[in-house]
């Protein structure tokens, strides 16, 4: 088929659905919205129209990245703007289904927004709400509003009309394109595309190899999930447009084998597309000819680096190599192969859908466009955003994000994950590109972003970061093997109080040789976490090394819960609750802590009715309080 | 086992690179990796029988024990870390008295750490099976774990 054709047929089918005045019900069912109960939702909605006799479209969408208040479905009746309503459960469902689809009562009072033409009272436009109204939607332009199982409605959608576009210009001109956009790697090191494809795209020898790297390892990231469960033919789309670009014949996409929904999204996806013609042979009639394979990753995050991803698809151990050579010269068996981040991918279908030039009028000077940002930790809306290079970390945090949860204080800020580092207050203002998050010690990474309050020890989370660097060195060389593991014993150390004077010096000076020293960026980037926040928050680590304190009451070691005997009224539900029996007392009988037995789990702490908040936790303090229990009221 | 093996491998048949792809259809119809599946896969392969514990255990996904009737799964994710996910993995191991990786000796439950469900508004989460519990607090990881018992 022609795109022409395809687009004809997939413009002609939308039509039909459209005019055939039926209500179509979105349910947002990617992993984030099957965890807060999506499918259940889908199930009663489905029983629920079969029992009442009622003919509706029911899809399953992917996230629009409102994960905090999920399950999330859309009912879209004609002649009415689309309503979204959030917090869906199956009760919620059943009543939508009565009032809406039945009575025509759209129930303002459960909606969350609106979206195109026309309005309801009471109801804001879905885009002007403080979550979306800051962002700009490239990669994540079709996830949550189309089916991802459904090619049409991709295509209705613009998708594919980039690789017809790419197909009329040659190869160079693709990759001018590119460089025009300004797009750079999203994966993490930032590397231009257009550039990086130019390399593959000169060398010599066949075939040439184009690998997807979906093994998205930050262990507190989810774009590229999103991504490939919510619209995997943006990235698909991207594929074939780079491997037509640089000449590759042969793709690969390399995902985690943890991310089962994206695994059969891209499954059906690549049938789909054979069917259609956009894969194989003679792609959509041209000369181009491009297979697609997916590898399931297994497990190890070092295969997310590239050198170490293509050892893996080989069937290898996944350990990285000493670059030179490049990919681009000596990459997969040997071969020229270039290797691009979803997310990166994700774009180039946009950029040649709607040209470099539109692209780059996003982002600052040197980062073009726009970033997605997993935005996560103590903040109030939780979720995935996609926002311009260059917006405030403060309107981030603030604005999309609601601020801290419970109205604590802020903290700090982890980018990049266990590669990336941790800003403070007073970097609230920096403008969130490249440059920016680099300069201040931090990367922007693949964009996990975990907001800390004054109830995270950053010592702690420097800790975990490396616990996880640590774990996943692959071995192969000193530095990183030997080196990550001595940091985090003397991080341990701190955290249990046992920390040295002098630990500080001695952890940036490690850190500095892991970080010169290592192979590949997994050991160059390791101590980041634990630089940035000796940088930022050296007085706690002094807290934690010279008073065996940790001001956040975080390190289990450093910290204590007593009942105080003034407050306690022998209730017993702390006593009752206690996993380990570590609590004595009984009726009538002012409960007291057995220091000895206490494994610090903080059950009690949160039992403890608030109207006698008769358990504390403190650290670097002894309170007085009996030994064994006494009589209620002997206290006065 | 044998015909079982057979019918993983037929499909590999001059495949390169096929050696994980392998293993993890191997480990999905047997549940794990027992010896006697890494002999019959070294001689399809014609490799050493260490070449491939090599690679399978430089991957986490591999087993080579029996997993338990319950996988049980604790997310140390960053979000999950910071809302207390140690706490939770603790008080998994003390109620199971097994360690991320182990099985518990009646066969109920394996404990595996995992990081991201990608669920992490509703952190600290674990999941059992395809179930995933949101929120989690020592006393509600009781109450999970009982009703599995
Ligand atoms: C330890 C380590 C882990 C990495 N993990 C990923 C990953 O999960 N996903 C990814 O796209 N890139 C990852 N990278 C970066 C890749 O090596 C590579 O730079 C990237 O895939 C290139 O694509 P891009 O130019 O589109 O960003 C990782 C790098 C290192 C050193
Ligand atoms: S960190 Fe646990 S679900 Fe993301």
């Amino acid at each position: 088929m022609t795109f022409a054709e395809i687009r004809e047929r997939a413009v002609a089918e939308w039509e039909v659905m459209e005019r055939s005045g039926k209500p179509r019900i979105l349910v947002g069912a990617a992993t984030c919205g099957r965890s807060a109960g999506a499918l259940d939702v889908l199930q009663t909605i489905n029983a629920e129209l079969a029992k009442r006799n009622l003919d509706a479209t029911v899809i399953q969408v992917g996230c629009i990245g409102l994960c905090y208040i999920e399950p999330i479905v859309e009912i879209a009746k004609p002649d009415r703007p689309r309503i979204f309503y959030s917090g869906v459960n199956a009760d919620i469902a059943v009543q939508l289904i009565e009032d809406y689809l039945v009575n025509d009562n759209p129930r303002p009072d459960l909606a969350l927004g609106a979206l195109g033409e026309g309005s309801l009272d009471g109801v804001p436009q879905l885009f002007d709400l403080p979550m979306l109204q800051p962002q700009v939607r490239v990669t994540l332009r079709n996830c949550g509003f189309i089916d991802p199982e459904d090619t049409n409605h991709y295509v209705v959608r613009g998708g594919y009309s980039g690789l017809a576009r790419a197909l009329q210009m040659t190869p160079e001109q693709v990759i001018e394109e590119m460089k025009k956009s300004g797009l750079r790697g999203r994966g993490g090191a930032g590397f231009p595309t257009g550039t990086k494809w130019e390399f593959c795209h000169r060398a010599v020898g066949t075939p040439k190899y184009l690998i997807c790297n979906a093994d998205e390892g930050d262990p507190g990231a989810f774009m590229d999930r999103s991504v490939l469960e919510g619209d995997p033919h943006a990235v698909l789309e991207g594929m074939l447009i780079a491997a037509y670009a640089i000449g590759a014949s042969e793709g690969y996409i390399y995902c985690r084998a943890e991310y089962p929904l994206a695994l059969e999204r891209l499954d059906i996806a690549l049938r789909q597309m054979k069917e259609l013609g956009l894969l194989g042979d003679n792609i959509l009639g041209s000369d181009f000819s491009f297979h697609i394979k997916v590898k399931e990753g297994a497990g190890a995050f070092v295969c997310g680096e590239e050198t170490a991803l293509m050892a893996s698809i080989e069937g290898k151990r996944g350990m990285p190599r000493p670059r030179p050579p490049f990919p681009a010269q000596s990459g997969l068996w040997g071969k020229p192969t270039n290797i691009n981040n979803v997310e990166t991918l994700a774009n180039v279908s946009a950029i040649l859908e709607r040209g470099g030039d539109w692209y780059a009028g996003y982002g600052t000077e040197k980062s073009k466009g726009t970033k997605t940002f997993a935005l996560a930790g103590k903040v109030t809306r939780t979720g995935l955003i996609e926002v311009p290079m260059g917006i405030p970390l403060r309107q981030i945090i603030y604005d999309i994000g609601g601020g801290i949860v419970g109205d604590k204080a802020f903290k700090a800020v982890q980018t990049g994950g266990p590669s990336g580092g941790c800003l403070a207050t007073d970097l609230l203002d920096i403008s969130v590109d490249y440059e920016s998050l680099t300069a201040a010690g931090s990367i922007m990474g693949s964009g996990g972003m975990i907001v800390l309050d004054e109830e995270s020890c950053v010592v702690d989370v420097a800790r975990y970061f490396l616990d996880f660097t640590q774990k996943e060195s692959c071995g192969k060389c000193v530095p990183c093997r030997v080196g990550t593991k001595q940091m985090l014993d003397i991080l341990t150390r701190i955290t249990r109080g046992q920390g040295q004077p002098g630990d500080m010096d001695l952890l940036l000076s490690l850190g500095q040789t892991v970080n010169q020293g290592s192979l590949c960026a997994l050991g160059g980037t390791a101590p980041n976490p634990v630089l940035t926040t000796i940088r930022y928050f050296r007085h706690e680590y002094e807290a934690h090394i010279n008073q065996k304190r940790c001001p956040a009451l975080v390190c289990l070691d450093l910290i204590t819960f007593y009942i105080l005997p003034d407050k306690c009224q022998a209730c017993m539900i702390c006593q009752r609750s206690c996993p380990v029996d570590a609590i004595k007392g009984g009726k009538k009988l002012i409960h007291v802590i057995d220091q000895s037995k206490c494994v610090k789990c903080a059950t009690c702490y949160e039992v403890c009715p608030e109207r006698f908040s008769a358990i504390v936790k403190v650290s670097g303090e002894t309170i007085e309080v009996p030994e064994e229990p006494i009589p209620l009221g002997a206290e006065e | 086992m044998r015909e079982q093996l057979r019918e993983v491998l037929a499909p590999f048949k001059g495949e390169r690179g096929a050696v994980i792809p392998i293993l993890q259809k191997a480990q999905d119809e047997l549940g794990y990796l027992p010896e006697e599946a890494i002999k019959e896969i070294a001689r399809f392969l014609r490799t050493s029988e260490s070449e491939l514990y090599g690679i399978a255990t430089f991957y986490a996904q591999f087993r080579f024990t029996s997993p338990g009737e319950h996988a049980l799964k604790v997310c140390l994710g960053t979000a999950c870390h910071v809302r207390g996910g140690a706490r939770i993995l603790d008080t998994v191991e003390r109620e199971l008295e097994v360690e991320p990786g182990e099985t518990t000796s009646d066969y109920k439950f394996s404990l595996e750490r995992v990081a991201c469900f990608g669920c992490c508004a509703l952190a600290p989460v674990i999941v059992v099976d395809k179930t995933v519990y949101s929120k989690m607090t020592p006393s509600k990881v009781t109450q999970v774990l009982d009703s599995y018992r």
